[in-house]
Formats: structure tokens, sequence, C-alpha cells
């Protein structure tokens, strides 16, 4: 059996600015396997969210041209009501926001088992029941049985960042998005979210988008890494090759920018991610945030390119790249 | 001399309830926590979500009503409310966690800035607009930014409208609660560098709160780790980092996640094998409520919350 859960091909979401369309997802094309963390990274506005938004065709009105096929299903086309029988079985997602979530009116459990009662209507009352209580303990809540008669309000975000956890793994889905998932919690909670997420791959087979702008958090998390800027992959590799051999010249900025020990001075990427309406089209996309660097180096329509089996980039300006603070020795880095 | 001075401080909310509305306990937000700042460092209060690090920032700048305690500031009594004169409030600021929803959305910039300008100095219209440029030029914006309002700018740039209305008045002490959490991460470093050139630049003293450990340890000289209102441990940077002493602190940096995969299965070990210690070892390191013990030293600087021996 093939290995490949979800194939997305040349996926490009687009919204309705005035009389326009704008993409936020540009022709992004990637796969995810069984048993399989890909960690998709960038600033906001890069349109990472929107991607998993487009997965989960949760967008409302936008435009989406290409594939995106779950085990043969293409989720593109499907109508709504495939949609709905897909969405919290075999495709879930745990939000962001733990806060805003959930239903406050509704008590912990009861919101549990609406997605059991939707997808899973053979089940008895008492079945769901210990499903549910089983759910709770899984996510590591102690008392299951109390809280499941709690309301939203009653729990702290670690607690409810959990429960989301819980809705969203209720059916063993096989493509779960983590649309950054621990970044509304403290540390100690990140790390045990974290370990819950790795051990549910482990043991569902599952494949797991997770979604961050921390560097730290898909370093411990990923076993493959892609790097969106405004709406395009720039870099795609294995998690060891992206953190040891960096080469678009963004995902060495970022990587530059986080504070590590014995750094005095940390790297500011010049600049802002351009809004949708004033993404550049042509070109490389981040030539404007590196203005030091010859023009001349960049392609005229930057292709993502296979330098070592597995790992991509694009544009040629990797190879021309240098941090202006270290001065331009620091080129051969790049050559491959 | 300290510039800022702490002793026991303790910031407790009354829990009401029963017919009559009585008080019927008290929540202790800060607990009995002592310390003291010099001029130009920067000290780190770190905790989680609930710890009282933020209450502690607040009580300092006076938006917390104090319950016992002493706070000097400058060699001066700031505690009680009739004491924090005009002129101590100029000399203590405060940044703001969320650049989104700490600036007036129907002010201009200029306006905003200016605030804190027209409270306390009396300029013409022409000297205060200068002094607007100069702090704009500052923080590193474009002139043009005076007319606009803040929902034109970047999370980053919003960051920095707050932290220029901050020092306008030339403030001594800068009170950051956690000033780059909502903010991505090449937007972080650009405040964080930004924060590091002012201070050198005007001789500011930080007392910087946050969550996130990896910040805090490339920012401050001096930090205490919080829990449920206490303090657990206090130390310079080595100190913390290099010799956590208590069981709260190792478990807080071994959550740290690290940017180098290749470590991942060893951080993953280590982390299970203090999270057992933490199970097995937390009635030496909390007393019976769960509290953290009263602090001993145990070197010059460093301090540690631990049972008292014999």
């Amino acid at each position: 059996m093939s290995r490949k859960l979800l194939e997305i091909e040349n996926l490009t979401t687009s919204f309705q600015i005035g009389d326009e369309y704008y993409a936020a997802v540009d022709d992004v094309s990637l796969t995810v396997n069984r048993n399989e963390v890909l960690g998709i990274v960038g600033e906001s506005g890069s349109g990472k969210s929107a991607l998993a938004f487009s997965i989960m065709r949760l967008h409302n009105r936008a435009k989406i041209e290409g594939k995106i096929k779950l085990e043969g299903i293409d989720l593109a086309k499907a109508s709504t009501s495939d949609l709905n029988k897909l969405r919290g079985d075999k495709l879930s997602m745990i939000f962001q926001d733990p806060l805003t979530a959930l239903n406050p009116l509704m008590e912990i459990g009861a919101q549990i088992n609406e997605t059991l009662i939707l997808h899973r209507p053979k089940m008895s009352k008492q079945e769901r029941y210990d499903r549910v209580i089983e759910l709770l303990d899984l996510v590591g809540i102690t008392g299951p049985e109390y809280v499941y008669q709690q309301y939203p309000h009653e729990l702290s975000g670690g607690m409810r960042q959990r429960v989301i956890i819980a809705i969203a793994i209720a059916n063993k889905p096989q493509l779960l998005i983590a649309d950054e998932p621990t970044t509304a919690l403290d540390v100690t909670i990140q790390a045990q979210i974290l370990d819950l997420i790795r051990e549910l791959r482990d043991e569902m087979d599952a494949g797991i988008i997770l979604i961050t702008h921390d560097l730290g958090v898909v370093a411990e998390m990923a076993d493959r890494v892609a790097v969106m800027y405004a709406g395009q992959i720039v870099e795609i590799a294995d998690v060891h090759t992206l953190f040891e051999n960096p080469l678009h010249p963004y995902t060495r900025s970022l990587l530059n920018s986080v504070p590590t020990e014995g750094q005095d001075r940390l790297h500011v990427i010049q600049g802002i991610v351009p809004g949708l309406q004033h993404l550049p089209r042509t070109g490389c996309r981040f030539a404007a945030r590196i203005p030091w660097i010859d023009e001349s180096v960049h392609e005229e329509n930057p292709l993502l390119h296979e330098v070592t089996p597995g790992h991509f980039v694009r544009c040629t300006c990797h190879s021309y790249f240098y941090f202006p603070e270290k001065g331009k020795e620091e080129i051969t880095h790049g050559d491959t | 001399m300290a510039i800022l001075d702490v002793s026991g401080l303790k910031v407790h909310f009354p829990i009401k309830g029963g017919i009559f509305n009585r008080t019927i306990g008290h929540i202790k937000a800060v607990d009995d926590v002592s310390f003291s700042i010099e001029q130009g460092k920067t000290y780190g209060l770190v905790g989680e979500s609930g710890s009282g690090k933020s209450t502690t920032g607040r009580a300092i700048v006076g938006l917390e009503n104090i319950t016992a305690g002493k706070i000097l500031f400058e060699g001066e009594d700031i505690t009680s409310r009739e004491s924090k004169t005009k002129d101590m409030r100029k000399d203590i600021q405060m940044i703001f966690q969320d650049p989104y929803s700490s600036l007036n959305p129907r002010k201009r910039v200029r306006d905003i800035i200016a605030e804190p300008l027209r409270n306390y100095e009396k300029l013409t219209k022409n000297e205060e607009k200068q002094r607007v440029y100069e702090l704009l030029e500052l923080v590193g914006l474009n002139p043009e930014s005076i007319w606009k309002f803040p929902h034109q700018f970047s999370g980053g740039q919003r960051q920095r409208i707050g932290v220029a209305r901050a020092i306008a008045l030339k403030p001594k002490l800068i009170i950051a609660d956690e000033p780059v959490s909502a903010l991505d991460v090449s937007v972080q470093a650009q405040v964080l560098n930004f924060m590091q050139d002012i201070q050198k630049e005007l001789d500011l003293t930080y007392l910087f709160i946050s969550h996130d450990l990896g910040v805090v340890e490339h920012m401050c000289d001096e930090i205490a780790i919080m829990y449920r209102g206490r303090y657990v441990e206090q130390g310079t940077r080595e100190d913390i980092f290099e010799n956590p002493q208590h069981i709260y602190t190792k478990r807080l940096i071994a959550a740290i996640p690290d940017i180098n995969p290749r470590n991942r299965d060893a951080q993953y070990a280590f982390r299970q094998e203090v999270k057992r210690e933490y199970e097995n070892s937390f009635d030496d390191y909390f007393d019976a409520e769960g509290l953290a013990y009263n602090l001993q030293n145990i070197s010059a600087t460093h301090r540690v919350a631990l049972p008292e021996r014999g």
C-alpha cells in the first residue's frame, strides 16, 4: 500500500478583493505520508493558515484551483455533503485559539459527543459516553467524568486546548491539521500537547500537518518541513537537512532571528510581509527584503529546484545569498 | 543603589460569596515578593499564566492595589496610591503585551505618542510635533507615519509606536509585559534589538515580564521564576540556566523546544526524566498547600525556595 495520504497538486486559493482575485496560496504542491508530521512554517501572512483552511475547505468564498487528493478523493471538487461526511471523520483540524473554538454554552462532554453522533450514528448512548471519557483520558485530563459536565469557562487554556484535540481525534482521523496548536499555551503544557500529538501519529498511523511559526516546535516535531513565504513554498526538506543546511534566504533569515545561546544581536528581516494585494506576482517574491543581493541573481520566474533528493528550493538567488552583517565570504555555504 | 526596591510585596484579591456577598477568602496573586533592580539592567520575571508576574508589574506602576509590602523607587516610598505622584508616574512607564489592542484605533500616531507629553509638559504645537518626529526617528518609523492610524501598521511597527509612547517622557524604568509574545520571530527580533539599543542610549532599566525563557535568556541580566504568586528561584542568567536548583525551574527549562532536530530524542528523554523527578519530589520542593517555600541564599546572587534545614 502506498504510504501517501494527501497529495496536493498546484493548489491556488484566491480571494476576491474589489473586482479582482488575489491568490493567498499560490501553486502549492506537496504530499503528506502516513505516520509523518509535516511542519509548515512562515510569518503571519505567508499563507500557511490559508492553506490549512483550503484543505479543510473552510473558506467561504474563495476560488480554489488544483487538486487536493486525500486517498483518491479530490477535496477541491467534493460537494458540501461529502465534505461534511469527511470533516471530523477522516480529516480533522485542531484550531489555534482554545478560547474561541469551543461553544461557551455547551458542556464539554456534549461538544465531544457531537462529532460522534454525526459520524457514528450506530453507537449507543452508553458507547458514546464511554468513548468521550476514553478520549478525555487520552488527552491527559484528570477526572474525565467530572470534566464531562463542566463548561469551557471552568477550564484553563491548556485544558481547553486538550478538549479541542479530543474533538479532533474522536473519530481517529487519517489526516490531522494542527494550526498553531500550542501558541496560546505555557511551555510545560506545550511540551505535553506536543508529546500527545506525537503519540497520536504513531498510534493511529495518521498524517499530521503542523502549522507553526515557532521553529523550536518544528525542530522537535516535524519529519519534513515546508517553508512558506507570500503564498508559495520556498523550501521543503526533511527536518535535519532544513536545520543543518538551510538554503533559501528566507529560511536562513528566519533561523537567524531566533535567540540562541551566545548570540548578541538578532538578525532582522528588512521590510514586512507584503499584503495580499501587494504581493509581487513576478520574479522572486523575497527579493524586496534582501535588497543588498544583486537583482540579476534572481530568476525571472522562480521554480522549485531539487538540490539534493527531497530538498527543494525556489529561485537561484540562494547560491548568492549572504547576510550583510557577516559579509560575502559566507557564500560557499549555499553552493550545491 | 538600586533604582527599584520591592520588599514583601503582596497583592491579594478578595473572593466574594455567600448571601451578603461577604469576602470569603483571598486569592494570593502575589505573595511576599522581594527584589531589587540596578540602574541600566534588565530584570526578567518568568512564570506560567496565573503565576502573578503581570500583577507584580502592574502593582509597581500603580494599576493594582497593594495589600502589603513596600516599593522604593530611587529611594522614595511609592507604595501607596497617594505617594504615586505625577513625577513618579512619569519615570515609570509600561509597554503592553498586545500591540493590536493597546493603541487607540481612532487616534492618529501623532496623538498617541503626544499624549504623555500633553499630560506632563506644556509644549507649543510646533515643539510637540518636533518631539514626536524625534521619537519616531528613534524607533525607526517614517516621519509620514505621524498622520496614520494604528491599523495602517504591521504588528512590529505598532509595538514600536507603543515603545515610542513609553519613552516619550524619558522614563527611568520601563515595565515590559510580554512585549514580544504576540509577534512573529522576525518582528520579535526587531523589537528586542531595538529595546537593547534604546536601553544603551537612554540608560534605561527594564523589568521584563515574559513566559518565553529563550527571550528572557537573551535579554536579561537577572531572572526570577514565579509560581502561584511566589518566587521559586532568583539569580543571574548563569545561575538560572546553568545551575537551576529548584525542580520547577528545571522543568521550565526542560520544556523549551530545542532548535536542533538532532537533539530531539535526547531532549524528549531528558524531559521525561525531569517530569518523573518533578512528580516524585514535589513534596520536597513545595509545602502542604502546593506553594513554594521561602527563599534561601545558596550564593551571593542565587536564591532558591527550599524548606528550612534542620
